[in-house]
């Protein structure tokens, strides 16, 4: 309790007193691919397809480090998402790892669970809503008028990471032991060799310690789209924005229903209220 | 009810006169709904209609989720998920309730400015005006315990940050801040009350909002030319006001409309725009995030609280004059509170003579000013604490005690104002190029 007082107090004071050294800014810049994915736009719809390749992508390479244990494996049978059949969802959650039970004693994984978890020594964050923590206000993308206009977010977030593993800056040395150079990374930590005099970094991105997890053809879609690493990024992309936002569809009819019955109640409201006050600002009653 | 002369509700039947001898309430509505209304307000008077569907639409989206949520450090983040992910519209009444707290607060913003331009503060309504400062800043702690509830990273350091504003109070700032906490850190004590005083306030907002209607039926309206309905009869009266219903509710109703096409169209198509990404990380005690950053509506005071560091020449001053005890953190917290007490004694410090800023001249360009330091600070307080945001801060804190403390009082003595109408019939019809029959 102490040592959580202790960081407690440190960021309180850090803010108050804006202490210049606490709050030094990394000054790291990050390279992201601005990628039209089909779910963007007042009327962008996932692309089921698209989907079906990107679970398979998790499925067989970001999974064995990864969890996604917000997401229900049944709703990958909901329209609007992957929308496999029944029984191939009941087949797949099978295949999961099975569910520790208190006793110390396990279950075969059922459809009605969630994914699971990963945790422990080299396992990576769980990705359930890495797409919406990655959405661009304040996050990679500085403001949120990329997000507004260019329709930057949490999905070019992941494609960018995946795509942009590059060989390690002149700047730095030789192989930085278990950590990978990639310049669309913003929090990793960057060698001294990299930074200038102030410390901010002179190289995009900073070092993850994530391999590169894709290459082409590392899987072979069913579908017989071509997996190329771009593919593969832009389909597991587009599937982890499904996991973290799965009523994206749902949300967008509403709005769009919303919005236009208002505009219909206000052109009637107007109208309703232009007769109404005609009288007492002396105009004639013209509708 | 009002001070204005108007019709009064006149039971007919045997059963109205009945129930009107035990309860009036028939004529409370009637009195409430037929108020004689100045009937030049302009637009900027349809916030208040905004503020009471933004009450109710809160209450209800916050009623039905608190129905699926969990206030329990270990199911909340995923209670929330729940909510997204299985409850029926359970992700419409959340993105609803998220982004309702930020229209509610766009909509107060502009109700504040507008009292503030036109002189609504200004007697005989000073009582409204203090009970709308109380209103204010019940929603700045509903929406901040709120915010705390999904146990997000920002939640979770955002209350470490701002319950770390009272232990800045010297001596008894740490038993009052462990005392809030429910303990020394920020822990599933401080989320279960911060759970329960979220569904308390907002019913203690209802309540203040009654009397702050009580308070302006009482004493009538202000409107534009901030010049008085006549209430020498009914027959005066009823030439610069009109009846609330049916004029103003529809004009009202027009007016919200118009505002909910935005509001549905964030909501239905970028509905995490305003809120802050790192909140879709579970709260961890152990990592702090980059920048921690309170939502936007909180910005301008919280800019106003990082403005005072140590090195400011008032800090140094008053860390001396108080052998140390105030020093820059407390200075800060001390600054930020009394920004908005500046703003709550406004109808004492504005000496003016005349209300409504239309007609005064001088006041019109140090308000315009004053909104314009506003918005800088909003700007400030999104920014990382160092250079030119520092400096830009202390300057735009600085006018906004000046405006207050010294522009305001001063504008009173030394401003000529242009002439005001005699009577808002006059301003209304010269406006609307009505021309007056004299059998009317």
């Amino acid at each position: 309790m102490t040592m959580m007082r202790k960081i407690a107090l440190s960021a309180t004071s850090a803010l108050v007193l804006a202490s210049g050294a606490a709050m030094a800014a990394t000054g790291a810049h990050v390279e992201f691919t601005d990628k039209a994915f089909a779910h963007e736009g007042p009327f962008g719809k996932f692309d089921q397809m698209q989907l079906q390749r990107g679970l398979q992508v998790f499925t067989e390479i970001c999974s064995s480090c990864h969890g996604l244990k917000y997401v229900p494996i049944r709703t990958l049978a909901d329209p609007n998402g992957p929308q496999l059949p029944a029984d191939q969802v009941r087949a797949y959650a099978a295949g999961l790892d099975a569910v520790p039970l208190a006793d110390g004693e396990e279950r075969a994984r059922e459809w009605t669970d969630h994914f699971p978890s990963r945790a422990g020594d080299g396992m990576g964050p769980d990705l359930s809503l890495m797409a919406k923590a990655r959405a661009g206000f304040h996050g990679p993308y500085g403001t949120g008028m990329s997000q507004l206009f260019n329709g930057m977010g949490g999905p070019e977030y992941i494609y960018s990471i995946l795509t942009h593993f590059e060989d390690n800056p002149a700047c730095a040395p030789e192989g930085i032991d278990g950590y990978y150079y990639n310049s669309a990374f913003p929090n990793g930590g960057v060698p001294d060799s990299c930074k200038d005099e102030h410390g901010i970094s002179t190289v995009p991105g900073s070092w993850i310690a994530m391999a590169p997890p894709l290459m082409d053809d590392m899987v072979t879609y069913a579908d017989g789209t071509p997996a190329t690493l771009d593919q593969l990024a832009e389909d597991a992309a587009s599937f982890l924005y499904w996991a973290a936002e799965p009523k994206l569809m749902a949300r967008k009819q509403a709005g769009f229903i919303a919005v236009t019955f208002l505009v219909v109640l206000s052109a009637l409201l107007f109208l309703t209220n232009k007769k109404l006050w005609a009288g007492v600002k002396g105009k004639k009653v013209t509708i | 009810m009002s001070g204005i002369p108007h019709d009064h509700y006149e039971p007919k039947t045997g059963a109205e006169k009945w129930l009107n001898n035990r309860l009036p309430i028939i004529g409370l509505v009637y009195d409430t709904l037929m108020i004689p209304t100045p009937k030049n307000l302009n637009w900027m008077w349809i916030w208040g209609i905004v503020l009471a569907f933004c009450l109710v639409l809160q209450i209800i989206t916050g009623v039905v989720l608190a129905m699926h949520y969990t206030p329990h450090v270990d199911l909340a983040f995923a209670s929330v998920e729940h909510i997204m992910r299985d409850v029926n519209g359970g992700h419409m009444l959340r993105y609803l309730h998220a982004n309702g707290a930020s229209l509610f607060f766009f909509a107060v913003y502009l109700h504040i400015f507008r009292g503030l331009y036109y002189g609504s503060h200004k007697a005989p309504r000073e009582v409204t005006w203090i009970i709308g400062m109380l209103i204010y800043l019940c929603m700045m702690g509903t929406a901040f315990m709120g915010y705390v509830l999904p146990w997000g990273q920002m939640s979770f350091w955002g209350a470490t940050v701002i319950t770390g504003l009272f232990g800045a109070i010297p001596g008894i700032g740490e038993p009052i801040q462990t005392w809030l906490l429910g303990g020394p850190a920020v822990d599933n004590a401080t989320l279960n009350r911060f759970f329960s005083l979220h569904y308390l306030l907002p019913f203690v907002i209802a309540a203040l909002v009654i009397v702050h209607v009580w308070a302006f039926h009482s004493t009538g309206n202000n409107n534009p030319t901030g010049v008085e309905v006549r209430r020498g009869s009914k027959e005066e009266a009823n030439r610069d006001a009109l009846p609330f219903w049916p004029y103003f509710v529809i004009k009202d109703l027009f007016a919200l409309a118009v505002v909910l096409v935005v509001f549905f169209a964030v909501v239905g198509f970028m509905p995490n725009y305003l809120g802050h990404p790192d909140n879709y990380i579970e709260a961890n005690p152990l990592a702090t995030p980059a920048h921690i950053v309170p939502e936007w509506y909180f910005l301008p005071f919280y800019a106003i609280l990082r403005a005072f560091t140590a090195d400011v020449w008032v800090v140094i001053a008053a860390n001396w004059l108080t052998f140390g005890i105030v020093d820059a953190k407390f200075f800060g917290v001390l600054a930020m509170f009394g920004a908005i007490l500046v703003m709550a004694l406004a109808p004492w410090l504005d000496t003016s003579s005349v209300r409504s800023g239309r007609y005064r001249p001088m006041f019109r360009w140090w308000f315009a000013l004053l909104v314009i330091d506003f918005v800088l600070l909003m700007w400030c307080g999104a920014m990382p604490a160092e250079e030119p945001y520092a400096t830009i801060s202390l300057i735009a804190s600085a006018y906004w005690f000046a405006y207050f403390l010294i522009i305001l009082p001063l504008l009173g003595v030394i401003e000529k104002p242009t002439p005001l109408p005699a009577t808002i019939e006059e301003d209304f019809n010269a406006h609307y190029g009505v021309k007056t029959h004299p059998a009317e």
